[in-house]
């Protein structure tokens, strides 16, 4: 695969400039229950119906650790090439507001429960590696809903208590597309790993996003600002974009950056400032006397790491290996679990080259077009791998596997059942073809001593001509070599 | 039959159990009491219609196996109690009902006890003296015009003045032990966890610990036997096997050692609070302990220490009171923040108010190195003097307090002088031991004195046995005239 350069900049009239970014990503651990009660945390209950004693904060109520929880966050340490400490604290963050029943949220600060871990990025410029620099659990809090009265503020707890990991990168991503790559890797692993389901619009996954810049070749960080709580990559995208344009007029103007938090408008699709610096929450952060610190057994780590999935970059490895794959084509049928699974069970029953073609192709092309993804694909693995295996064998032409297919998508039918059906078979027989090519060649005597004059561009009009003839049946390379040899003759 | 009140537990037990006396007359007879004792304003809450309803429940189906067999009990309204209001001794908590009964108490009525009410104490269990709750003071029954000692002042004098059989309260820095001495009681604060603080209104969630008031030594092995034991609602409860206290109860101290920590003869201390100290020693090396003289260098530090981490839990603990969910919400305020501020303006009183200040700047940022983290580090050499004397002595004597109970209102504008009354106290919490203070005698006025017993961790046996032993050669008897009725 050729490699681009890298060229996301931005020019200003006192030099270039390039772009630091990085991320704190909040994803909601999959757990049945809450992080410190046994709520449940399914999506889109009523308002406030899951919600226990704990979550909303009664005297006397006491927090006890979800152990799933726990795990969870070790496996997506594992699953980052974290290292999982052996020891880390909950912390109290102070601060109130109303959808805050405890007045604190319980995170961890000091010490995490998962340290320093990477990430690779496939860019077309090569591959990158994202730093991590921490993980830890915490609580989320409830939602404040404004709209609904013009004089009070509606209060849902079912959040409240739901655990999430914050993951934390180093500021090592330069450029919209690389946050791009980001996200979706972080949200590939943990996919695999089943220890978040990703889902942006549910509010699984959601980031903020630290922005600086700087003029190309300096080494110390520019001024960041923090842009709090984006919830979609494309609002992320242009948060940045926005941010990093705006960070540079100011400098541009011989202006300073002020330290501060802002919000992403997604309607004017701009930032503007929250709080500033001074104006920052002390949270007066200090342990938890509710809580223990939580001390791992190296056991429980080695045991969890033994029960890891194969994860994304291993299997993408393995797919070139095994199946003869490119990196792309690795790449993209590696990007999620399901996908991978399909085209595992295909590539097992049919030719694994043909298969990857024909899923990056017309599979993903219809799925993406019907809003469907690969867990209801109306074409299940075993008949794709048989319409891949009819192809590679010469049954049918790839013009009338595309009509297969279409059917296919429609019924849901075997493709050997609709080929013999509708008797879509190729003509591969020599005899009837040269039956077929010599009714051509009678018809068309001038077209053939033009030929045969030197008109060689002529030879596509025969083949047409059969094609049409057959009905697209004819075998396009045994059609070839017949008219090929008649025309000599 | 007419002064049932005035014995002790277990030997009302006995009473329930040999059918000399129903559920239902005792409970009456304690009823009889808490009618005639308004004046000590010791109850914010009674139960009494479940009470009788409960006892009846008894004497039909009696179930004599139980520890607490057909016995009423008044407790601390620090305990959050099902469907009965729990305040806290605050106006915050003033209409607050919860839907849930706490584990304590829990396992006190799976023991066969069942509520007479709930116990006035200090604002959310912050005081020394009864005087900071919204409920209004306590009286001492020992005398008019005395404090019961706090924060569980209603408790101790709820106790002393035979309107309960016995009781429990919190102790966060010597809220049992104070209030036990200056009204003559028994009082136990168990090592850190044993008791869960599930349902527990908390104060200081590192040195919360609910325990035992009682008239005997022998009603307090019985109570702490029934109120403790792992709960796993509590990430800090311990996972123990249940101990059977009161059976394991002997009074042979013969060979035990006895530290003597010279630390606790602090300045201007009566002296005959240095005298009565001189009796215990003496009583317990007559039974045959041996004394030793030990150190606990770090004394000094642990009230200020105390006073750094105490508040800074509650500053975090307390914020929950913000008038959205429960409790009082003032229906003054413009928008959210002002709506707090009156709401915790009006709900809290003044003590409550100091603490969550000085609570909520030693967690400051620029300052929570100075004082939390430091306090943090004195709590561990604090911990360690008491690990260290312990390799040498099996139990530490002291005075309780530094004086008997004081009037109302005497110290109530001098906050220091305040605290200061939990200076032998304390150091026990921040090391999360065990301790038992025992009436031991009387101070000129008349006024009663305790001394106190510290063990090591889960060693409340061998405090328990030390008290009983002490407790029978001691020759103390609380003589109170119920002047209030």
């Amino acid at each position: 695969m050729s490699k681009e350069k890298f060229d996301y900049f931005i020019n200003g009239e006192k030099g270039k400039y390039e772009v630091v970014i990085g991320l704190e990503v909040h994803a909601q651990v999959l757990s049945n229950s809450k992080l410190f009660s046994g709520s449940s945390t399914k999506f889109g209950a009523d308002p406030n119906k899951q919600v226990s004693l704990i979550d909303s904060a009664f005297p006397g109520m006491l927090p006890v650790i979800n152990e799933e929880c726990v795990k969870q966050a070790i496996r997506t340490g594992l699953g980052l090439n974290a290292k999982i400490n052996n020891y880390s604290v909950f912390d109290r963050k102070n601060y109130f507001y109303a959808d805050l029943p405890q007045g604190y949220q319980i995170s961890q600060y000091k010490n995490p429960i998962v340290g320093e871990g990477k990430v690779l990025l496939d860019m077309p410029y090569g591959s990158k590696e994202i730093g991590i620099e921490r993980l830890h659990l915490e609580q989320d809090a409830g939602k404040s809903i404004h709209d609904m009265d013009p004089s009070s503020t509606y209060v849902d707890l079912n959040r409240s208590g739901i655990a999430l990991m914050e993951i934390v990168s180093k500021p090592h991503l330069r450029s919209p597309d690389e946050v791009n790559a980001y996200i979706k890797k972080l949200r590939t692993i943990m996919r695999y790993l089943g220890t978040c389901d990703g889902n942006m619009q549910e509010g699984s996954l959601r980031a903020d996003v630290n922005v600086s810049v700087r003029k190309v070749g300096d080494k110390n960080f520019g001024t960041r600002c923090e842009i709090k709580n984006v919830n979609s990559i494309k609002f992320m995208q242009m948060a940045i974009e926005y941010e990093a344009n705006r960070q540079v007029e100011l400098l541009e103007d011989g202006k300073k950056i002020d330290q501060e938090t802002r919000l992403f408008d997604t309607k004017k699709n701009e930032t503007r400032s929250m709080r500033s610096k001074e104006d920052a929450h002390d949270y007066r952060y200090f342990p938890d006397p509710d809580l223990l610190p939580l001390k791992l057994e190296q056991k429980l780590i080695d045991d969890l790491k033994k029960s890891l999935p194969e994860l994304p970059d291993n299997k993408k490895e393995r797919f070139i290996q095994e199946y003869g794959l490119n990196s792309y084509e690795a790449n993209v049928l590696v990007s999620e679990k399901e996908i991978s699974d399909y085209y595992e069970k295909v590539a097992k029953l049919s030719d694994k080259k043909l298969a990857a073609t024909w899923m990056m192709g017309d599979l993903f092309a219809m799925l993406n077009d019907k809003g469907l993804n690969i867990s209801n694909s109306p074409i299940s693995a075993k008949n794709f791998a048989e319409l891949v295996q009819s192809i590679k064998s010469g049954e049918i032409s790839g013009r009338i596997a595309k009509e297969v297919f279409e059917i296919m998508v429609e019924s849901g039918d075997n493709p050997k059942k609709i080929i013999e059906s509708k008797g879509m078979k190729q003509q591969s027989d020599p005899k009837e073809l040269e039956k077929i090519i010599n009714e051509i060649l009678s018809k068309n005597k001038d077209k053939v001593d033009q030929y045969k004059a030197g008109k060689e561009k002529l030879f596509g009009f025969f083949v047409g001509q059969v094609m049409k003839l057959s009905g697209g049946k004819a075998n396009p390379q045994l059609t070839n070599e017949i008219l090929k040899k008649l025309l000599k003759g | 039959m007419s002064n049932i009140t005035n014995q002790s537990l277990s030997e009302i037990l006995e009473s329930i159990k040999s059918k000399k006396i129903s559920s239902l007359e005792l409970t009456q007879a304690y009823i009889k009491n808490i009618e005639n004792a308004k004046k000590l304003n010791a109850f914010v809450t009674t139960t009494f219609d479940q009470a009788l309803e409960n006892a009846k429940k008894f004497d039909n189906e009696p179930n004599n196996e139980q520890l607490l067999s057909g016995i009423p009990l008044a407790v601390k309204d620090l305990f959050c109690t099902e469907n009965v209001k729990t305040t806290a001794g605050s106006n915050i908590l003033n209409n607050f009902i919860p839907s849930y009964e706490s584990t304590v108490t829990k396992n006190l009525w799976n023991n066969g006890a069942f509520l007479l009410g709930k116990l006035n104490c200090d604002e959310f269990a912050m005081g020394s003296s009864n005087e900071t709750s919204f409920f209004g003071n306590v009286i001492n029954p020992i005398g008019d015009r005395l404090v019961p000692g706090g924060s569980s002042g209603g408790s101790s004098s709820a106790l002393a003045a035979d309107l309960t059989p016995a009781t429990i309260g919190t102790d966060t820095g010597g809220s049992i032990r104070q209030p036990a001495s200056f009204t003559g009681t028994v009082g136990l604060k168990p090592t850190y966890g044993l008791c869960s603080r599930w349902g527990i209104v908390a104060f200081a969630s590192s040195l919360d610990q609910a325990g035992p008031m009682t008239k005997t030594v022998n009603d307090c092995s019985i109570m702490l036997e029934a109120m403790s034991g792992f709960d796993d609602k509590d990430s800090t409860s311990i996972n123990k096997k249940k101990e059977s206290y009161s059976k394991n109860l002997k009074d042979n101290i013969k060979g035990l050692k006895i530290g003597i920590p010279k630390e606790y003869r602090v300045d201007n201390m009566p002296k005959e609070i240095d005298e009565l100290w001189e009796k215990g020693k003496r009583i317990l090396k007559d039974l045959g302990a041996q004394l030793i003289d030990i150190s606990l260098p770090h004394t000094k530090y642990a009230l200020p220490t105390y006073y750094i981490v105490a508040p800074a839990e509650a500053s975090s603990n307390l914020a929950r009171y913000d008038g959205v969910r429960y409790g009082h919400r003032s229906q003054k305020g413009k928008d959210l923040i002002e709506m707090y501020e009156n709401t915790r303006s009006e709900g809290f009183g003044d003590e409550v108010k100091r603490r969550i200040l000085i609570g909520t700047y030693v967690l400051s940022s620029g300052y929570y190195d100075a004082y939390y983290l430091k306090a943090q580090k004195v709590r561990q050499l604090i911990k360690k003097d008491f690990d260290d004397s312990f390799t040498k002595v099996d139990a530490i004597l002291t005075p309780s307090t530094p004086s008997s109970a004081f009037k109302i209102g005497e110290k109530t504008n001098d906050p220091v002088s305040m605290y200061l009354n939990d200076i032998f106290t304390v150091p026990v919490n921040l090391a999360g031991l065990p301790a038992l203070s025992l009436p031991a005698g009387l101070d000129k006025q008349g006024y009663p004195l305790g001394l106190q017993l510290v063990g090591k961790a889960l060693d409340e046996q061998k405090i328990l046995n030390i008290g009983y032993a002490f407790e029978k050669n001691c020759g103390y008897k609380n003589e109170i005239k119920k002047w209030w009725s």
